[in-house]
């Protein structure tokens, strides 16, 4: 392994590790970073989907996003930049997060609870790198958003903006409407109330949000890179995460080997694999994972930042709707959105192309 | 003359891609401009993996131009 290797590898056991410890610190079970179920609690909080279960300003997602930030204007890599097919970056956004949340994960997550023991894992993760087969297909035959352009700083100090606000909001949880208990919601029980402490998810998203934007982590990016040009860089940080949260947990005493009784997942085998078909294809043509994205958008990139905010509106859409899975399994809703999303994001993959 | 690729403004992973094909070519020398960090470390890899030279020269605004230079010249693409 030459240098720069070693610096995926140990972004991913440091990943794997503090997710393990985040758990033992009070974050839920198999859940101790998750992009897809943080952005989804921050929506929650925030007052944009009411599921009571699932409300908590996550600060690991303000701590990603202005870890990478910080790493990105250190690197002197801070670039403004935007304007390659934003309104479909968002759809593609939206369906990753309906995806996600009907396997009950992000491809971080799957990797997690697949360290856990969570077998059910097993599919999710044969049902991401099928979606991400799918997607490099229509890399091959010419897919393509655009180019981006350079823009004003501004566009590309929006998100960053944003983070240090829902940071604020974390710290002071402001009480407009005392009745209503508004604008901050938490939950009072559900995974939602399972926290570690505020310092210490801050720091841990911090830290990864700096190591990931240096190591340019990408979970998408792993199988796909592998599969275009045999580049093995970003898969061993797939890896590592994995052997990391195994080996934390294994140590912790948080390694519970089955299909059955896993938190926060469901043994729907069929949906667990196509919830993640869909997030692997959005994936791909959206240019990175949800993870990437958010690390994406500290950097400047406002393509990124859309695509964010179509993961915070897919969130609210699979509460409202009844789209997310339960533990008791995925909803009739969920079913047609994940079939529906992928007819779109398959259209979307034939039909964009540079001119 | 040396082939001149712009891959300023793409997602990951078209800058790889457009690359590629023009490198399995095996052309003697490919001049490619970037604009993102994580496209100029691809492109290098891309490079060495290939039987390319690596050479990056950093230019004004956050763009790099990245030389690649066929090291074996009786190179054939497979």
């Amino acid at each position: 392994m030459e240098r720069r290797d070693w610096y995926v590898v140990g972004t991913g056991l440091v990943i794997g590790i503090l997710a393990a410890v985040l758990v033992r610190f009070g974050n839920p079970a198999n859940m101790g970073m998750c992009i897809a179920c943080f952005v989804r609690d921050i929506t929650g909080a925030l007052g944009f989907h009411r599921a009571a279960t699932v409300q908590y300003i996550r600060p690991e997602i303000p701590g990603l996003l202005l870890g990478a930030f910080v790493a990105a204007l250190l690197g002197r890599e801070f670039r403004s930049r935007g304007g390659s097919g934003s309104l479909v970056r968002f759809l593609l956004g939206f369906f990753m997060m309906v995806g996600a949340l009907v396997f009950l994960g992000c491809p971080l997550r799957t990797l997690l609870r697949l360290g856990g023991g969570d077998l059910n894992a097993v599919l999710g993760l044969a049902g991401f790198i099928v979606g991400v087969l799918g997607g490099v297909e229509f890399l091959k035959r010419g897919f393509n958003l655009g180019r981006a352009q350079r823009s004003s700083i501004f566009g590309g100090l929006v998100m960053p903006l944003v983070g240090i606000v829902v940071l604020i909001l974390a710290v002071y949880h402001p009480v407009f409407d005392p009745q209503g208990g508004g604008p901050v919601f938490t939950s009072v029980k559900g995974p939602g109330s399972l926290s570690a402490p505020l310092l210490i998810s801050l720091g841990a998203g911090l830290l990864v949000g700096i190591l990931a934007q240096r190591a340019r982590l990408c979970l998408s990016g792993g199988v796909r890179d592998y599969i275009l040009t045999r580049d093995t860089y970003l898969i061993k940080g797939y890896g590592a995460i994995f052997f990391g949260v195994l080996f934390a947990n294994l140590l912790l005493g948080q390694f519970h080997l089955g299909f059955t009784n896993q938190p926060i997942a469901h043994t729907d085998a069929v949906w667990n694999f196509l919830g993640m078909v869909l997030v692997g294809l959005a994936s791909v043509l959206a240019g990175g994972c949800p993870l990437r994205q958010l690390i994406l958008s500290g950097e400047g990139d406002t393509d990124a930042g859309i695509t964010v905010l179509g993961m915070v509106a897919g969130a609210a859409a699979a509460h409202n709707f009844l789209l997310a899975s339960t533990p008791a399994g995925p909803t009739l809703n969920g079913k047609v959105m994940v079939l529906v999303g992928l007819l779109v994001t398959v259209f979307i993959g034939k039909l964009c192309r540079e001119n | 003359m040396e082939k001149v690729v712009d891959a300023r403004g793409l997602s990951c992973p078209l800058p790889v891609l457009r690359v590629k094909a023009v490198l399995e070519e095996g052309p003697e020398e490919v001049h490619v401009r970037v604009d993102s960090a994580a496209a100029k470390e691809n492109l290098s890899r891309l490079g060495q993996s290939m039987g390319y030279c690596v050479d990056i020269e950093g230019l004004t605004g956050g763009e790099w131009l990245i030389r690649l230079r066929r090291k074996d010249k009786d190179y054939v693409s497979t």
